[in-house]
């Protein structure tokens, strides 16, 4: 069952092929057999799991679930899940039994989900290989010697190993489409302010928007369904719409105009041999299948990731100053004073990588330095953005890689932040601009996954999951299972 | 570069113990963070609007009634110390 996409799932489901408490069951098999070894999960709700997918096979046995009624999903352990462990990632957090469901893990709920636990993630979001959680690193399942990506790492490496069909991640900097693409899966980030915030612990509070990790584009569009839309308890929520993504996948994509940033394939950042490679043959897939390839520039790609460095940093310093050791979270032993219990506290909750964010975003904000970092990272993120829009006056959509390489070995990187950095150079600036993004499988190299990015405008989620999808119709890299 | 006491300085502003010993690394990876973060000045912004939302959006705003409900008891059981209603730290005034 656990090969079959959550689309084959749902109808399985509602034809009676099996029940939820079955499928729920194998998954937890599955989680106990295999996960000692991923390390994908911090949490595994099984109890809660079974008893909600016997309520859901009650509503389905009358006819009245609907497409996700009884699918087993993991949210990313960023969600407050009311009574159950929510820890960030974080020593500091490890203690802390949310109060109040995330607006997402509420609408998710009430369509019928099944939750089997919460995944590993870097530490409140930091990092892009999962080896910055207090849980310890996750292993990617295509190779157990490399990095599942991060800051979602969990949630990648449990889809793509069938332990769920779909997982819940946030994305930051990249951080659904860069563990998306590392482990071979369809990652969408949704345009800031889609999907509510309300609930996800907050760590660049301009940058973060969660979305869904799934096999598929059509996978992604029936969750997407469940989980976009505007929460009155967000203040940036975005009041549009929410269109039925599942409706435009079939449409046609002759004529389609795509944009190939020449930027994103030059070899200046980093960008291997190999999966450039990748990415040529999957635009000349859309080629064949009637897009109209074209050249566009972002000239301001290299200023993108410094950029990103000073308001996630900033943005981080300021959210985290909330955990304090007084109301919850750790609390350092026997405080001195009240200064010592904050410092304390804090230095030992942290790990290195946090920590090391906090400093430099409390730097890049102290008096005498906000204007030649914060606020001209933000005049930069407005020259970025307005790069997209140039770009999108003669394109519909924007292809490039989602990484410069491939997933690279576990402690490869650790001793190098900034190579770290770098790393996230195709990714970062979606966020800056508030952009939807989608990586989807395009290839391998020496067995690891290669993503293809794709970049809409401004809420054409539903666009990029048609083009995706219409990708998916005529390759099978998607289908593709780890051992 | 960072000099040992811009290091500290910044530490104790963000409430992180900085032992002598550990300094020497974070100014080390700090400036090298910083050095990166300022090939921003390669690109002139004279005359930019800075961005603070990626839609330009505004504040939204709502009547100003009660929503919430007291959930006192439930929040101050996630606290690592508290009583009659209070949230207990290391004693400030003697």
């Amino acid at each position: 069952m656990h090969t079959k996409t959550l689309t084959a799932l749902s109808q399985g489901l509602h034809q009676g092929d099996f029940t939820s408490e079955a499928l729920t069951a194998h998954y937890l098999e599955r989680i106990k057999a295999l996960d000692a070894e991923l390390n994908s999960f911090i949490t595994v709700t099984a109890d809660e799991a079974l008893e909600a997918a016997r309520a859901a096979d009650k509503l389905l046995a009358v006819g009245k679930g609907g497409p996700l009624t009884g699918v087993p999903i993991a949210h990313k352990d960023i969600f407050c899940t009311k009574g159950v462990k929510t820890s960030c990632g974080s020593k500091m957090l490890d203690n802390f039994i949310a109060p109040y469901d995330a607006t997402l893990v509420t609408q998710l709920q009430a369509a019928g989900t099944v939750m089997l636990g919460k995944t590993n993630m870097d530490e409140f979001a930091m990092g892009s290989s999962n080896e910055n959680s207090f849980y310890g690193p996750v292993k990617n399942p295509w190779d157990l010697k490399a990095v599942p990506g991060g800051s979602s790492g969990g949630s990648a490496a449990a889809v793509a190993a069938g332990l769920c069909p779909m997982a819940t991640g946030t994305d930051t900097g990249g951080s659904i489409r860069q563990p998306a693409a590392f482990c071979g899966l369809t990652g969408l980030k949704p345009t800031y302010g889609r999907i509510s915030r309300y609930g996800m612990v907050a760590f660049a509070s301009s940058l973060d928007q969660a979305g869904p990790f799934t096999r598929t584009a059509e996978d992604a569009a029936l969750v997407m369904n469940a989980m976009a839309g505007f929460d009155e308890r967000d203040s940036t929520s975005s009041d549009v719409p929410v269109p039925d993504y599942t409706k435009t996948l079939h449409d046609d994509i002759n004529g389609l105009r795509i944009g190939v940033p020449k930027e994103f394939l030059s070899d200046a950042e980093g960008l291997t041999p190999e999966v450039k490679a990748a990415v040529q043959a999957a635009i000349a897939v859309y080629e064949k299948l009637g897009a109209v390839i074209q050249e566009v520039s972002l000239p301001h790609t290299g200023s993108t990731v410094p950029a990103y460095y000073v308001i996630a940093p900033a943005e981080c310093s300021s959210n985290l100053a909330r955990f304090d050791g007084v109301r919850y979270g750790y609390r350092c032993e026997n405080p001195k004073n009240l200064e010592d219990l904050y410092k304390r506290s804090r230095s030992e909750g942290f790990g290195d990588e946090v920590k090391r964010r906090i400093l430099v975003g409390t730097y890049a904000l102290s008096a005498g330095y906000y204007d030649a970092y914060y606020l001209k990272a933000q005049k930069l993120r407005r020259i970025v953005r307005d790069d997209f829009q140039a770009a999108f006056a003669e394109v519909d959509v924007i292809a490039g890689p989602t990484t410069p390489s491939v997933a690279f070995n576990i402690g490869e990187k650790t001793d190098d932040p900034l190579a770290m950095y770098l790393s996230d150079i195709y990714t970062v600036a979606v966020n800056l601009a508030g952009l939807p993004a989608l990586s989807i499988p395009a290839g391998f190299v020496e067995g690891r996954p290669v993503g293809l990015q794709l970049i809409g405008n401004d809420f054409a989620e539903g666009k990029l999951l048609n083009v995706a999808h219409q990708y998916q119709q005529a390759t099978d890299w998607h289908k593709r299972l780890p051992e | 570069m960072l000099s040992p006491d811009d290091v500290k300085k910044i530490a104790h502003l963000a409430r992180l113990n900085m032992d002598e010993a550990d300094i020497p690394a974070h100014q080390a990876s700090l400036s090298q963070i910083l050095t990166l973060v300022e090939q921003m000045d390669q690109v002139p912004t004279n005359g930019i609007l800075p961005m603070a939302h990626p839609l330009d959006a505004t504040q939204r705003l709502r009547q100003d009634t009660v929503t919430e409900t007291n959930q006192r008891d439930d929040f101050q059981s996630l606290a690592p110390q508290a009583a009659a209603g209070f949230y207990l730290v290391p004693r400030t005034v003697e």
